[in-house]
């Protein structure tokens, strides 16, 4: 029987794909593509009236099947269906790494499902606090809530915007650029790097539409967004490739650091690099790029 | 738990299996599978095991595997039963599934 | 007696030839070739043509105890052996025939009927699908079927091991006289590789076709001076039945990351350099391995010498990108490739004896680079199974599998480590169709192991940066997914021998024991 490590609520995401919890050939060994997070889904993909059913293939995979380093995340039903209490207990108890909170409106929400997997783990003896959340924000209310969202609990490591139904909501179809979504997307950037918590770019969902894919892609990345989510293990290299730090990117990062050991050294208050001047926060993003870049294994140097 | 009514879980598709429960005098279990030859005899032992866990000492139960592992047969065969007694939806005793 | 890859080959079986004794075994042995007898024909002559093929067997000699042969170059679509297997043994009544096939499936459905009467008595084939292949494997069949590869039968042929009477050869076009083409007409199969020895080789030909064309009917696949009768029919094949599932262009992300994974480990290799050679099978991955090879090319700026083997879209395609000089062609997989191949020059036909031959002077295989195969089954000592499927039931082609991997410098097998419960990665196949000793690197989705026999081709990997293990892990790997399997029970019966392309036995096939609990 399996039981996985403790979560982290900090670590690397650049994908999460999204799999149908109730198809034994696609969970058997989803973690051979290299995604970072699975989220096995209850939702949208299990039908009305196997939602029971999916819960015992979700439990019993997960209590058989070593998913080791990647990231298993599970997306329950809605808090206004039936099914959801369920769907956290049985989360909790097959000890997955996190729920995702479907159609996340307000902090209310995050703390109504944080409370359901308090109760659980105290339920199946489960390690308090184990459990970790994050939120998908598919409204207009629950996108101008973002903030309050982020700061809801301190189980919760992200949240994701979910296009889908925001455009029918927006009154907006997918545009190429994305014109329709960049207030959407921006404020939920800002409100998870002021909560500091991460942030996920909807998935795309035209798996033949390449060249779309790859654009919203790189948008998200420049957005500021930390991952996206998925719906196919071929959109996962580029997802990881837009994602990783660059070269140059890293050699600057490496850069700053060298500098800022050697002028701190010499007790120096006012840093410059390259003859610019640098401030703290240069420092801070510099040591996050390098942590990430030794993290997907593209940086081997000594810092 | 007691088989109160026919109940099925599971799919024909391939690495799942489809299982039905009905209520009878007897316990009986039926199996067909695609991969017989080489884990008939497993497939029997993990039905036997799942239906001990759960206390079922009556009923007929047919699986027609198509190349299911361990945990999807299990999780088939909880999933009929627990339905066959309507207790599928809610307050399932997860630990004692492990 | 046990042979090389540790089979139990009866001895009644070995009567006359040897246990399969390792893959170079009779390289430099004499062989003295067999010759057909034929019927001049000297007298002013306008036309071969027969009335019906009826018409055609009679005046050919057909008999009770005779072999016929015919090619399977349309694949699921072709008619023609059908229609030749149902006029002998129907409309003429012969009993007592042996079937000798480049393929069996299901365009020849109607044979395994004659096998369970006892009309067709024998089988000789490089494949065998659907029911005949049920029908051998329940020992309908009363000798054993003998399996060869598609270098093993051209060898068989001309060794006169294996006698035809008569060859229906099915010809997309023909003239009067015989002059045959797999292009030029109504249906079109592009090459006739398959079909160019058992001309050469039979008794009597008789060319099937449903565009006859004016005299001379050249370039020819079949020479008319080969063929004794010429037979027109509604329609020889269906060639959209060509393109089965196999040969599409797969966008399956497993198969895909296998492809990504098999063209990493040839861009490894030394012998990726401009010149190099190379040949892929049908199944998914190992089709789509052209794709991302073609990325290396392009980037380190290299083209290939030629592409060899049975052709798809695919290799046509980064051809016509100026990648590729030639393609020596045995077969076509689907239609983009027969059109191909009727239009561009340097795509050229190739008959068997030319492809994969041991009984010859030196076979295109033997100067390949790199070759990528699938398999049913690969064990730990990198035997690979493409006969029989886990139940035991004879279900697949070795084709010019152990051809290729004994001719070619790296085979590289691909393959999914489970089929749905089936490990892929086992302690022994089933049935031994390719020697470990010819098979060099295993590519899985849980990755790859190298046989230890290639020192070298481990350390291009670890130069390289390509992650590898053991064949051992990947079988252990699988087994911890699945479970081990329990061995199949067999019954004592033979029903078909594997021959290796030099004519030793590999393996055979025995009947299997209807499973009890």
């Amino acid at each position: 029987m399996i039981n996985r490590p403790t979560p982290k609520k900090v670590r690397i995401r650049r994908s999460m794909m999204f799999m149908n919890a109730q198809k034994p050939n696609l969970l058997k060994d989803a973690y051979i593509y290299g995604v970072d997070s699975i989220i096995m889904d209850l939702e949208d993909a299990v039908a009305e009236n196997q939602k029971d059913s999916a819960r015992f293939s979700l439990f019993n995979t997960l209590k058989n099947i070593d998913y080791g380093d990647t990231e298993v995340i599970v997306r329950i039903n809605g808090l206004d269906t039936p099914h959801w209490q369920e769907d956290v207990r049985v989360c909790v108890a097959a000890g997955v790494d996190g729920i995702r909170i479907a159609k996340c409106e307000s902090a209310d929400d995050v703390r109504t499902v944080e409370k359901a997997v308090a109760a659980a783990e105290a339920e199946f003896g489960v390690e308090s606090g184990r459990t970790l959340l994050m939120a998908a924000l598919e409204s207009p209310i629950g996108i101008m809530h973002a903030y309050e969202i982020c700061t809801a609990s301190t189980r919760l490591f992200g949240v994701a915007i979910s296009a889908g139904d925001l455009r029918k909501s927006l009154h907006v179809k997918s545009e190429p650029g994305g014109v329709e979504m960049f207030t959407a997307r921006s404020q939920v950037v800002m409100a998870a790097r002021a909560a500091g918590v991460q942030c996920f770019d909807t998935m795309w969902p035209n798996l033949d539409d390449e060249a779309g894919f790859e654009a919203e892609t790189i948008q998200a990345r420049q957005l500021g967004f930390d991952g996206k989510s998925l719906i196919n293990p071929r959109q996962i290299a580029f997802v990881h490739q837009t994602f990783a730090p660059t070269k140059a990117e890293i050699a600057y990062a490496e850069k700053l650091i060298r500098s800022f050991n050697a002028q701190q050294d010499s007790g120096i208050g006012v840093y410059t690099v390259d003859g610019k001047l640098v401030d703290v926060p240069f420092f801070d993003d510099a040591r996050r790029v390098l942590a990430q870049a030794k993290a997907i294994g593209i940086y081997h140097g000594e810092l | 738990m007691q088989i109160k009514h026919e109940a099925i879980a599971g799919t024909l598709e391939s690495s799942d299996a489809q299982v039905t429960v009905r209520p009878a005098p007897e316990l009986s279990l039926h199996i067909s599978s695609s991969v017989l030859n080489q884990y008939g005899r497993q497939i029997k032992a993990v039905a036997e095991q799942t239906l001990k866990r759960l206390a079922v000492e009556r009923g007929t139960i047919e699986i027609v595997d198509k190349g299911a592992l361990d945990c999807t047969l299990k999780a088939r065969i909880e999933a009929a039963i627990y339905r066959s007694a309507d207790q599928s939806a809610a307050g399932i005793a997860w630990e004692v599934l492990a | 007696m046990l042979n090389a890859v540790k089979r139990d080959i009866p001895e009644a079986l070995l009567a006359g030839r040897t246990g399969y004794q390792g893959k170079y075994a009779k390289d430099g042995q004499s062989l003295h070739k067999a010759a057909p007898t034929i019927t001049q024909a000297l007298k002013p002559q306008k036309s071969k043509l027969a009335d019906s093929l009826k018409a055609a067997c009679e005046a050919c000699g057909a008999h009770d105890g005779m072999t016929f042969s015919f090619h399977t170059e349309y694949r699921n679509g072709d008619k023609v052996a059908a229609m030749a297997a149902k006029v002998l043994i129907e409309d003429l009544g012969l009993k007592d025939i042996t079937v000798a096939a480049t393929s069996l499936g299901d365009a020849q459905a109607n044979m395994a009927q004659y096998i369970k009467n006892g009309q067709i008595t024998g089988v000789q084939t490089s494949g065998v699908r659907g029911v005949i292949g049920e029908a051998i494997s329940a020992g309908e069949l009363q000798t054993p079927a003998i399996i060869r590869s598609h270098g093993g039968r051209p060898r068989a042929i001309a060794a006169g091991e294996v006698h035809i009477d008569i060859a229906f050869l099915a010809a997309a076009s023909s003239d009067a006289f015989g002059n045959a083409s797999g292009i030029r007409g109504k249906n079109n199969c592009g090459s006739m590789g398959f079909a160019i020895d058992d001309a050469h080789y039979a008794d009597h030909v008789i060319v099937v076709t449903d565009t006859l064309v004016d005299f001379p009917n050249v370039p020819a696949a079949i020479n008319g001076v080969d063929v004794d009768a010429v037979c027109v029919v509604d329609q020889v094949g269906d060639p959209s039945k060509i393109a089965t599932k196999e040969a599409r262009m797969t966008q399956d992300p497993r198969e895909l990351m296998m492809a990504q994974a098999v063209a990493k480990v040839i861009a490894a290799s030394p012998d990726f350099k401009d010149g190099f050679s190379f040949q892929t099978g049908v199944g998914g991955p190992s089709l789509a391995v052209n794709r991302y090879l073609e990325q290396y090319m392009t980037q380190r700026q290299i083209k290939m010498s030629f592409a060899l083997g049975g052709t798809s879209k695919a290799i046509c395609d980064l051809q016509d990108k100026g990648l590729v000089n030639y393609i020596l062609d045995t077969q076509d997989f689907d239609q983009g490739a027969v059109a191909h191949f009727a239009t561009h020059p340097n795509h050229l036909e190739c008959s068997l004896d030319q492809y994969a031959s041991p009984a010859n002077k030196g076979a295109f295989v033997n100067n390949l680079d790199f070759v990528v195969l699938s398999a049913l089954e690969v064990d730990v000592d990198f035997n690979v199974n493409v006969v029989t499927g886990s139940d035991g039931v004879l279900r697949g082609a070795p084709g010019g599998h152990p051809d290729t991997a004994a001719g070619s410098k790296c085979c590289i097998i691909v393959t999914p480590l489970t089929r749905g419960r089936m490990p892929t990665v086992c302690d022994a196949v089933v049935t031994v169709t390719t020697p470990g000793d010819s098979v060099d690197v295993v590519v899985t989705d849980y990755g790859i192991a190298v046989n230890p026999q290639r020192q070298d081709i481990i350390a291009q990997l670890d130069a390289a940066n390509i992650a590898h293990t053991t064949i051992e892990a990947l079988r252990d790997k699988a087994y911890a997914l699945v479970g081990t399997p329990a061995p199949l029970e067999w019954q004592k019966r033979v029903v078909a021998v594997v021959e290796g392309r030099d004519g030793s036995i590999v393996d055979v096939v025995r009947q299997v024991k209807p499973f009890a609990f």
